[in-house]
């Protein structure tokens, strides 16, 4: 197994609206690493998300080859990118996408569903408790969204996105709709999941959350601008005791 | 090499126990949903029911009457009252009725018949029946038995003699519990000795109670109350049933003959087969019932574009589920079979519940006094083999629609 994760080559998007074509990749090379933690970040319309959709193999490029663990996904059909999505990657989106009136452990469970062989039951629940627990949501098993918060909610994700051992986290905006104190928790949790040798890709536009990745990658009109390692980098635990030091500074005030 | 093989159907039975669980999230509106065809199931079921029942309780009236009959009116009583007794007029005779029972070799028992309504008086009580004139074979030609005493005979005919079987309806009137044989009941002023009493036999056709009736001799009938020379008609009873269209040819035949009838002139007297009778009243009943169920066909239609709308606007509402989904690795054909298996388990809970409230209904109709309604297995079958059609094809559509979104788009959906 090769250690390269992503690779794409020359990878380009354009859409077309009516006469006028927009690039919104427009020749992306990029090549990731297993266990790197890279943070996409640009302004809207700098075709980030346009990226991520199509690392996501939810959309595909218009030109250029995209080697996904070594599978150029070019050449794969409807259902092999299913099942590529299915095995291979991990998805949290910035509104959770939760399904609403049912338990985390059937949410977490969903994946399994559809993964080819079939995966019994029992073996389901067990996986599903297993991502809950590492994701510190061992005592929220059969919690329906509505009764967890926000952070919850996202960890409910995370662990949705964990339970088929994908290659490939990918996390589009997982801290907006999330307050400081969630931000850092999820961020934290993100962190803790690098370092067991997790692959995470996620978009942001913040770049305190950038700036908890191991690698920065900067777009504008569908290009890369910058691509750099963070020297800088915070650690959920560091934010947290500040935000704890701050909080209680505050209320002695 | 064996998960290949199996999954496709695991697969299936994962989708449906999502689909399941999808409808009894929303118990109300999937309740309402199957309403339309619930309703269009029952009403069918039902309506085939009580259309068999109906048949039946007609063919049991059109038997009542008796077995292999043929009834001979003279046309010129039934179209034009005035002209009855009117010597001129040609009618049918105590003769042409001799003549038919002599020449006709198939006729097994001919009775010539004359009705009148009349006051019966017995026992200080008064009751308004039907005074029936027959000849002895009558009650053959019925299949009515008695309850008790017996019937008149030839003689009594000939004798022109004043005895009377009365019905059961009629004995209960006159004389309450008492048994009417032996005794007298005066018709128009008249005395009968009443010597039997007939078995009841419940309603006839058109309705009217066959058991309010006193039977006597045609002759006493003719000479002593009505006055008239001729019969109402004759009834006469063929061998077997496959004689019956020879038998009615030769009547026709006799009687034209013995009218003088020229050919080209039109039949002075009309020939009922009881037979087509039956037919025909069998067939009328049939096409209704069919029309019947066919209108109430039309609300499983309804009941599916009902269906339709509700997928319509589940998919719209669970955009960002289908999204999911498909990003966490469902294929298109795992959500159009999630949303199909929705809509047909709808349609099927809603045929099944149907399918118990026609026969609700049917057994409901039962209660009603001499009617047998009855589900047929083949209108069950047809009910819910149209209820999953429904399903399949209005739930299609919406499938269709959830199967082929842009997961991306469907994401983002707010």
């Amino acid at each position: 197994m090769s250690t390269t994760v992503i690779e794409l080559t020359d990878m380009r998007k354009t859409y077309r609206t009516g006469d006028v074509e927009v690039h919104a990749v427009n020749g992306v090379s990029l090549r990731i690493e297993r266990g790197e933690f890279v943070a996409i970040m640009g302004s809207s319309g700098s075709g980030k998300s346009t990226l991520m959709n199509m690392l996501g193999c939810l959309d595909q490029p218009t030109a250029g080859s995209y080697l996904l663990d070594g599978v150029d996904v070019a050449k794969l059909g409807r259902a092999e990118l299913s099942r590529l999505r299915n095995q291979k990657l991990g998805f949290v989106f910035q509104s959770f996408n939760l399904l609403a009136r049912t338990t985390a452990c059937e949410n977490v469970e969903l994946p399994l569903f559809y993964t080819n062989p079939h995966v019994p039951l029992r073996e389901r629940r067990q996986r599903a408790i297993n991502a809950l627990e590492m994701v510190g949501l061992g005592a929220r098993l059969y919690n329906h969204p509505n009764q967890l918060s926000g952070g919850q909610q996202q960890r409910v994700a995370i662990a949705r996105a964990l339970v088929n051992n994908p290659e490939l986290l990918l996390a589009d905006e997982p801290t907006g709709n999330l307050d400081t104190r969630t931000s850092i928790e999820v961020m934290g949790l993100f962190q803790a999941l690098n370092d067991t040798g997790i692959t995470v890709v996620m978009v942001t536009h913040e770049l305190d959350i950038a700036a908890y990745c191991k690698r920065t990658i900067v777009m504008r009109d569908g290009k890369i601008i910058r691509d750099e390692a963070n020297t800088t980098r915070t650690f959920a635990s560091d934010q947290r005791a500040a935000l704890d030091a701050s909080e209680q500074h505050a209320d002695l005030a | 090499m064996l998960h290949t093989l199996t999954s496709p159907l695991l697969r299936a039975g994962l989708t449906a126990m999502i689909a399941f669980r999808a409808l009894r999230r929303n118990k109300l509106r999937s309740t309402l949903t199957a309403l339309g065809i619930i309703i269009g199931v029952a009403s069918v079921v039902a309506i085939m029911a009580v259309g068999r029942g109906t048949q039946r309780r007609i063919q049991d009236q059109v038997s009542s009457l008796g077995s292999n009959l043929l009834i001979v009116f003279s046309k010129s009583r039934r179209t034009n009252a005035a002209a009855a007794g009117s010597a001129e007029s040609s009618n049918l005779t105590l003769e042409d009725v001799e003549a038919i029972r002599r020449e006709v070799r198939s006729v097994k028992a001919a009775s010539p018949e004359v009705t009148l309504n009349a006051q019966a008086v017995a026992a200080g009580r008064n009751w308004s029946t039907t005074i029936a004139g027959e000849s002895p074979g009558y009650l053959r030609i019925r299949d009515w038995p008695l309850a008790r005493g017996s019937m008149f005979t030839e003689r009594e005919v000939r004798s022109v003699a004043r005895v009377a079987v009365i019905g059961s309806r009629t004995a209960r009137e006159l004389f309450g519990p008492l048994n009417p044989v032996g005794q007298t009941v005066r018709i128009k002023n008249m005395p009968f000795t009443i010597i039997g009493e007939l078995e009841s036999k419940g309603a006839g056709m058109g309705g009217a109670n066959q058991d309010d009736r006193i039977v006597i001799p045609y002759t006493t009938a003719m000479r002593r109350l009505t006055g008239d020379k001729y019969p109402r008609l004759v009834t006469l009873q063929i061998s077997s049933d496959g004689l019956m269209s020879a038998a009615q040819e030769q009547v026709t035949a006799l009687l034209r003959q013995r009218h003088r009838l020229t050919d080209g002139r039109k039949n002075d007297f009309d020939i009922v087969n009881q037979k087509e009778i039956a037919d025909t009243v069998n067939s009328i009943t049939t096409m209704l019932t069919y029309l019947l169920g066919g209108i109430a066909g039309l609300s499983l239609l309804v009941g599916g574009i009902g269906i339709m709308n509700i997928m319509l606007v589940s998919v719209t509402e669970r955009t960002r589920e289908i999204g999911t989904r498909i990003a966490v690795g469902a294929q298109p054909r795992d959500i159009l079979l999630q949303f199909l298996i929705e809509s047909i388990t709808l349609s099927l809970l809603g045929g099944a519940i149907g399918v118990a409230l026609g026969y609700g209904v049917s057994a409901a109709a039962s209660m009603i006094p001499n009617f047998h309604p009855s589900v047929s297995m083949g209108s069950v079958v047809v009910a819910f083999g149209i209820s999953f059609i429904v399903g399949v094809f209005f739930g299609f559509y919406p499938a269709r629609k959830a199967a082929n979104m842009n997961p991306i788009a469907a994401l983002r959906f707010e």
